[in-house]
């Protein structure tokens, strides 16, 4: 993996990686929510997608879960999104 | 004597628990490219941190049945759009419809995306609620025993009782 986000924050340097490069929808959504359930709010996730889908999924993904998109990154078809986890219900 | 109190001493009501989100869906359709739509949604909703319920019924129920959900088909008869483009006379023709499964799951398997039982699997572990259709177990002679663990039997009342409090309907 070669692509880092430049991001404002510096807490971004913890955050959790996830890969869904070549997966489809509901994948990524759904392996994202996966690894969000396991961290603490206000924590980071950088999530890698490819699917065609994603720059719409995965802000509504964010808006839907009352999580924040920090930032998106989009070079070639490959995605890049920084998200922070919210409190959820 | 009775005292009325006055309103403004009755202490505020508590404020409402957020509610999830929450989706219904039924799945009536019994053929492997039917089964895909139900399950893509409900991972989604629960994965957005919604509740869903599928309400399986019909052919759907077939989605849940133990000896079947793994052996869902593709009709390659009266379906235009499937994955061989045949005449009807030929998609007629034993072995069509194999045909038009096999190369539905390759799809599938080569675009990464679950089977029906892993989906199945999926689903159930994020508390997608499954419901059985009474009435099509009555009337196809499907016994409790025949479906995979994790459904609820229920009729119609059941599910309008689950989807009237639902903010998203869908009918597959």
């Amino acid at each position: 993996m070669s692509t880092t986000p430049e991001t404002p924050l510096d807490s971004t340097r913890e955050a959790s990686d996830l890969d869904c490069t070549g997966l489809l929808c509901p994948l990524p959504v759904y392996k994202a929510a996966l690894v969000l359930a396991k961290l603490e709010p206000g924590s980071h996730l950088r999530l890698i997608t490819t699917d065609p889908g994603a720059l719409q999924d995965i802000p509504a993904m964010a808006r839907q879960r009352g999580d924040t998109l920090v930032s998106v990154e989009d070079l070639d078809g490959r995605q890049t999104f920084l998200i922070q986890k919210g409190n959820q219900l | 004597m009775t005292q009325t109190r006055p309103t403004n001493e009755i202490a505020p009501l508590a404020e409402a628990a957020p509610r999830k989100r929450r989706i219904a869906i039924v799945a009536s359709k019994g053929t492997l490219d039917q089964a895909y739509p139900p399950m893509i949604l409900a991972s989604t909703a629960v994965s957005l941190g919604w509740e869903a319920g599928i309400y399986f019924t019909f052919y759907g129920l077939d989605i849940l049945h133990a000896e079947r959900f793994d052996k869902l088909k593709v009709a390659s008869l009266a379906n235009p759009a499937g994955p061989i483009q045949l005449p009807n006379l030929l998609g007629a023709i034993p072995g069509a419809t194999a045909a038009a499964t096999k190369v539905m799951k390759k799809w599938m398997t080569d675009a990464r995306m679950p089977s029906i039982p892993e989906f199945i699997d999926m689903t159930q572990e994020l508390g997608v609620r499954f419901f059985a259709c009474a009435t099509t177990m009555g009337v196809m002679g499907v016994e409790e025993s025949d479906l995979i663990p994790g459904a609820d039997i229920a009729g119609a009342a059941a599910f309008l009782d689950y989807a009237a409090d639902a903010d998203v309907s869908l009918f597959v």
